[in-house]
């Protein structure tokens, strides 16, 4: 915990030489009117909100709603085409706190390296270039690793880690980097109940470290996360989960053929009215997932 | 026994030969783990084959002058690297489609450049497959000096080359230069190629920076022992290539490439081996669905 609190005030103008000082502010993120075209396409539409620091804050919405080009809008590998992005009141490429966390990373899996190995580059963009990496930065690795818990993980190769392993490596890569914001693109898609249950440990772990963004389609973990942005290129709400998560809201974000069925325990699924309602006396629907 | 290994010794261009086969071979494995485990092995092979319209427009204004061809090699090397990068990372055909209509247009280029010289053929089997007894002192200087600076390049951005190998998205995420990085990585490649000219020649060079990376990739599970193992199986197979040219009078950029894959397949088939053999706990298989490309 020291060295990972230690860290943060010592990164002082960034060490690529780049990186713009971050105000004292309350507003972390900021996006106002934002408009971003991918693929030649329009993906959003004037999307405005803020985000304060610490804040957990989960983006839903259907597919090809927008939630990954927000996501790289904010990490700054995408422009507005319009609007602005402002991490800190510059913009985004000019930080490097900002973590993003694909779906499905590009990376080589048999590449030669262990967990530790990658969680170290996460420390890369704090040590200048021509150096190697120090004690005190082997030192905030570990404790990126331990944070996650996957410690006894560290000497083993990348090839041989699970799912949920390699997510939790890359949270602990971006704990590394010592990162103000980090951008989880459906983190939890393909893990088994365990897998996504020490997910949600490992996020609740990252704590107020950083300000978590978590695109998903589990409205149950878009309620634990506190804060919604429900988005259909535009942005249909935003605020707490049992505000945003109005059916009113869910009709304009998922259309009309999509109905809310409220199961035992609190939670809710959503379903697809197309699909057969002797389906639903079986258990939810396959399209949805129950809290 | 000793007596054969020590015999070739007497002769100083031998000597002249393992030095300069020791250092091609250690930095052509240096590059060529990054260029695998990039997806980039073909790289190698395309930019050899660019370089020969240079060395044939050097060689009809020049003649055949060893140490005014290196320089030509190296410039054509440089603007080869670069363009060729630059193509890469612009194309929207596709990389390998890409290199590929450029590799081959500059090889026949050449081809046609050189045929129009009555003569070339001989000079031109030593460029395409080397010679690595003809190794001068000059050579051997100019040998040193790149790989010196191949080397230093590496360890300088190691931490950098490593990222941009293994993860662009993340490295573009720390706002490092990985468009810089991916030029400077064609850059040495080039220069571990015209380093490897003479050694082993354009043809066969890619094996010197495939083959001992491959291998190494089999046994090793952290970048710096695959590049230290790519070294070592490297520098093995070359004097073991350089004896058997030697002995039985092959040529040596053949016997080099000859002995690199056979290196390659022992080692292949003792990793597996290795692996059917059940050692304590059972090994656990990287997750189903997982996504492994190997090319990026």
């Amino acid at each position: 915990m020291g060295e990972l609190a230690a860290g943060r005030r010592a990164h002082d103008g960034g060490s690529y030489g780049r990186e713009e000082a971050h105000s004292a502010g309350s507003v972390l993120l900021e996006l106002r009117d934002a408009w971003a075209h991918y693929g030649g396409r329009c993906a959003l539409e004037r999307v405005s909100f803020r985000l304060a620091p610490g804040q957990r804050l989960a983006v839903v919405g259907p597919n090809g709603a927008g939630k990954s080009t927000l996501l790289k809008l904010i990490a700054g590998l995408l422009r507005p085409s319009s609007g602005a992005v402002r991490v800190s009141g510059s913009d985004p490429d000019r930080h490097v706190c900002i973590a993003y966390i694909e779906q499905h990373a590009a990376v080589n899996w048999r590449f030669p390296a262990t967990v530790e190995d990658v969680v170290a580059m996460g420390r890369i963009a704090r040590v200048r270039y021509f150096r190697y990496l120090r004690r005190r930065d082997r030192a905030i690795v570990a404790e990126a690793m331990e944070r996650v818990a996957i410690g006894e993980l560290r000497r083993r190769p990348i090839a041989e880690l699970s799912g949920g392993q390699q997510r939790r490596m890359f949270i602990a890569r971006a704990l590394a980097q010592e990162a103000e914001i980090m951008l989880l693109d459906e983190p939890y898609a393909g893990l088994d109940a365990e897998a996504s249950r020490q997910l949600t440990a490992t996020l609740d772990a990252v704590g107020s470290a950083a300000a978590l963004m978590v695109a998903t389609h589990d409205l149950g973990i878009a309620e634990r996360l506190g804060r919604v942005l429900l988005l259909n290129r535009r942005l249909i709400a935003a605020g707490a989960p049992d505000e945003v998560l109005a059916p009113g809201h869910l009709a304009a974000a998922y259309g009309a053929n999509l109905r809310r069925i409220d199961a035992d325990g609190g939670g809710y699924a959503l379903s697809d009215s197309h699909c057969d309602h002797a389906a639903h006396a079986n258990g939810p629907p396959r399209s949805a997932r129950a809290v | 026994m000793i007596e054969l290994l020590f015999a070739p010794f007497a002769y100083p261009f031998v000597v002249r030969a393992l030095l300069a086969v020791t250092m091609v071979a250690a930095v052509c494995a240096l590059v060529g783990t990054f260029a695998v485990l990039r997806g980039m092995s073909y790289i190698g092979t395309a930019l050899a084959h660019s370089l020969v319209p240079g060395i044939a427009v050097g060689y009809l204004l020049e003649g055949l002058d060893r140490n005014r061809l290196f320089w030509w090699a190296a410039a054509t090397a440089i603007l080869a690297s670069l363009g060729m990068a630059a193509l890469v990372q612009r194309s929207r055909i596709g990389e390998d489609a890409a290199v590929g209509v450029v590799y081959a247009g500059m090889f026949a280029l050449g081809i046609a450049i050189m045929s129009s010289v009555r003569g070339f053929a001989v000079d031109l089997l030593h460029f395409l497959f080397g010679n690595v007894l003809s190794v001068t002192a000059g050579d051997l200087l100019r040998i040193a000096a790149a790989s010196l600076v191949i080397t230093a390049v590496v360890l300088l951005l190691y931490k950098e080359l490593v990222l941009v190998t293994f993860d662009r998205a993340f490295a573009a995420s720390l706002r490092l230069r990985s468009g810089l990085l991916t030029y400077l990585q064609y850059l040495l490649i080039a220069l571990a190629i015209v380093v490897a000219l003479q050694t082993i020649g354009i043809a066969l060079v890619v094996t010197l920076m495939v083959a001992p990376a491959a291998a190494a990739l089999q046994v090793t599970r952290r970048f710096h022992h695959t590049v230290l193992a790519a070294a070592a199986i490297g520098i093995v197979s070359g004097v073991i290539g350089l004896y058997l040219s030697y002995y039985f009078s092959v040529a040596s950029g053949a016997a080099v490439a000859l002995v690199c894959v056979a290196v390659f397949l022992l080692v292949s088939a003792g990793a597996r081996l290795a692996a059917r053999v059940p050692k304590g706990a059972p090994q656990s298989q990287p997750p189903p669905g997982s996504p492994s490309p190997l090319v990026q």
